[in-house]
């Protein structure tokens, strides 16, 4: 059985419909029979075929092996979901608190996840914020956000 | 001639010196830890490299991939954890060696034969590159779609294993160049009224996300806890590989070659070219049923193709633009970033550029052999470093590289959506180089097929007229029926029995 395979196909096959459903309203290119739409229309055509592919195929037992992992490893989805979530703050929360502030607040809780102890975790943190302040904002003069902090320098 | 000169002066500065220096130790550590790739030694050093001149930019990129390819295989001998996938071919061999009590034989044959392999490729890239380019110039628009589909061609059905997945992560990849404004009609493409969307998706933060994000999330998932290393010391491993090059040299040039050629072939880099290299070293070796059992004639032959592949993966990179493997592909872009716009032109006005690249390449090979050496002594420390403090590091890293590209937290919102997009793909085995392919090439296919469809007036055998242009069309149909063909002619033949 290829379950994996299975979903996956379908979802692709709604991707390849959305794309072909918007790219009918993309304009042609003055005095040519093919515009912009032509490379977005062949890009959901080839989707939606090869999501049927994976779709049909799914039920020939056998042909391909399956393509999720076996079941024996164990997977711990928790710290790559605290991942994706210290960076979404990141994204939401810098301009308005600041690197310097916000950086080790969203790093210490992913050393957490790794299963690094908290001593360790906040002094790591601390000193990787100051390290990449120093070699992004100082050396590189990347505007590194400041925040609640006023500007130091 | 002069060109040349200048490119030796632009090179033996002072700080383009260090730069090579501090990237080649760089590529040596991210090398040699497992879960750091060469690929994403790369992609971390974007955001620096774009405060660079171009030379020492290129410099970094170049030192620090050749030394990480080769510092993949410490790990791989002492922990029998590949440092990148590179090495993964011959982990397995190495580790026997190891066990065996010959870790110096594994180490060192992985040292000195990735330096003979990698200044193979060079050579090869440094003489066959200008000479391509010479042809180059006379390239239209027909040639150049079907290079770009040659390269899709390769990725698709001589890299990946399953065609159909395959397709699917190309389609994928159009689908992310396709954003924007930048399309013969002008028009704006799945930008959903956002201005940050109107120039398109940003390659650089794409890939970081592609390849650091990714494998972070996959550390996170699998945490996996290397196993310790033996504390007997190792002595010198330079011992016994001058008998080797007399046993192998057959063996050496046949992995310097293939992996040359694999490299430049789009969409196939060093990984593959090593498993390559091995399995056609154990088909061709007197001693096949040594092969698995601690046995330094695959290592010699693979060690060697996937330092090959690096110079081989450039020869397309700098003369059409269209990346041999996913690092060209990100050093593609910073070559864009620096104005050094690959193509054949590169050749004619700013020569010295170019050569200044083979220079910084020869370096970088002959640099590998004492700092290789330096790094095989201290590897029990680098090994010892744990990763679950590395990767959080390294994520934040990221983060700040992507925001620095344009200065924009854009930057980091595409960088984690390419971070989950390419955990999910390589989870549900969809290969991650036919995308970065698709993304480079996207607008290059679209702009080309629209001029020469101007050009051709509605008669698409016009795509077939020129002769270059006709055959590389002709080698794609082919490699396209081939596995229909295949089928056939298997039908045909059960039939006649």
């Amino acid at each position: 059985m290829q379950r994996s395979d299975r979903w996956v196909g379908v979802g692709l096959a709604g991707l390849g419909l959305a794309v072909l459903w918007t790219a009918r309203e993309f304009p042609q290119v003055p005095g040519q029979k093919l515009g912009a739409a032509f490379l977005p229309m062949l890009i959901g055509a080839g989707l939606l075929l090869c999501a049927l592919a994976l779709v049909a195929r799914s039920f020939r037992a056998g042909a391909y092996p399956d393509s999720a992992r076996p079941a024996a490893v164990r997977e711990h989805f928790g710290s790559s979901a605290v991942i994706i979530g210290a960076v979404l703050a990141y994204i939401l929360f810098a301009e308005r608190i600041g690197f310097l502030i916000l950086a080790p607040v969203c790093i210490v809780p992913v050393f957490r996840a790794l299963g690094v102890r908290w001593l360790p975790a906040l002094l790591w943190a601390l000193g990787g914020t100051v390290v990449v302040h120093l070699a992004f904002y100082k050396l590189l003069r990347v505007p590194l956000p400041w925040g609640w902090i006023p500007p130091l320098y | 001639m002069d060109a040349v000169v200048s490119a030796f002066g632009l090179v033996f500065q002072p700080d383009v010196l260090l730069v090579i220096l501090l990237a080649s130790a760089y590529g040596l550590f991210v090398g040699a830890i497992p879960g750091l790739t060469a690929t994403m030694a790369t992609a971390l050093l974007v955001p620096v490299t774009f405060f660079m001149a171009p030379v020492p930019a290129v410099a970094a990129i170049v030192s620090a991939t050749a030394m990480a390819i080769f510092s993949g295989d410490i790990p791989a001998a002492l922990l029998r954890m590949p440092g990148t996938p590179a090495s993964a071919a011959y982990a397995d061999e190495a580790y026997m060696l190891t066990r065996k009590g010959q870790a110096e034989t594994a180490l060192g044959a992985g040292l000195v034969f990735s330096v003979l392999g990698g200044v193979f490729g060079v050579l090869v890239l440094s003489f066959s590159a200008p000479a391509l380019a010479e042809v180059a110039l006379n390239f239209s628009s027909f040639e150049y779609f079907w290079l770009v589909i040659l390269g899709f061609t390769c990725a698709i059905f001589i890299a990946g294993k399953d065609p159909v997945k395959g397709i699917v992560s190309l389609l994928l990849g159009l689908l992310i160049s396709v954003v924007g404004l930048e399309n013969p009609a002008g028009a704006p493409r799945y930008t959903f009224g956002n201005p940050d969307l109107m120039g398109g998706i940003e390659l650089i933060p794409l890939m970081i996300g592609m390849f650091a994000v990714s494998e972070i999330l996959r550390y996170a998932v699998l945490v996996i806890k290397p196993p310790a290393i033996t504390e007997k010391p190792f002595g010198n491993i330079f011992a016994g590989m001058w008998a080797l090059l007399k046993k192998y040299p057959l063996g050496l040039l046949r992995g310097s070659a293939l992996g040359t050629a694999v490299g430049a072939l789009p969409g196939a880099g060093a990984d593959i070219a090593a498993w390559m290299a091995y399995a056609v070293s154990k088909r061709f070796s007197k001693e096949p049923e040594k092969f698995g059992t601690g046995h330094v004639e695959g290592i010699v032959e693979a060690g060697a193709a996937n330092n090959s592949a690096l110079g081989g993966a450039w020869i397309p990179a700098l003369v059409f633009g269209i990346p041999g493997d996913s690092i060209t592909a990100i050093a593609i872009g910073v070559l864009y970033l620096k104005g050094m716009n690959p193509g054949p032109t590169l050749f004619i006005n700013n020569p010295q550029n170019i050569y200044a690249v083979f220079i910084v390449f020869m370096l970088a090979q002959l640099l590998m052999l004492p700092l290789g050496w330096m790094a095989i002594k201290v590897a029990k420390r680098i090994l010892g470093i744990p990763a679950n403090v590395l990767m959080p590091l390294i994520l934040l890293f990221c983060v700040v590289g992507a925001f620095a590209i344009n200065n924009s937290p854009f930057g980091i919102i595409v960088m984690l959506a390419a971070g989950v997009l390419g955990f999910f793909m390589e989870r549900f085995g969809f290969p991650i180089a036919p995308t970065i392919l698709g993304v480079v090439l996207g607008t290059m296919l679209e702009q080309h097929f629209f001029s020469s469809l101007i050009k051709a007036d509605g008669n698409f055998l016009v795509f077939f007229e020129r002769p270059i242009a006709g055959t590389l069309g002709a080698v794609c149909v082919l490699i396209w029926l081939w596995p229909l063909g295949r089928s056939l002619l298997r039908r045909v033949r059960q039939w006649e029995r």
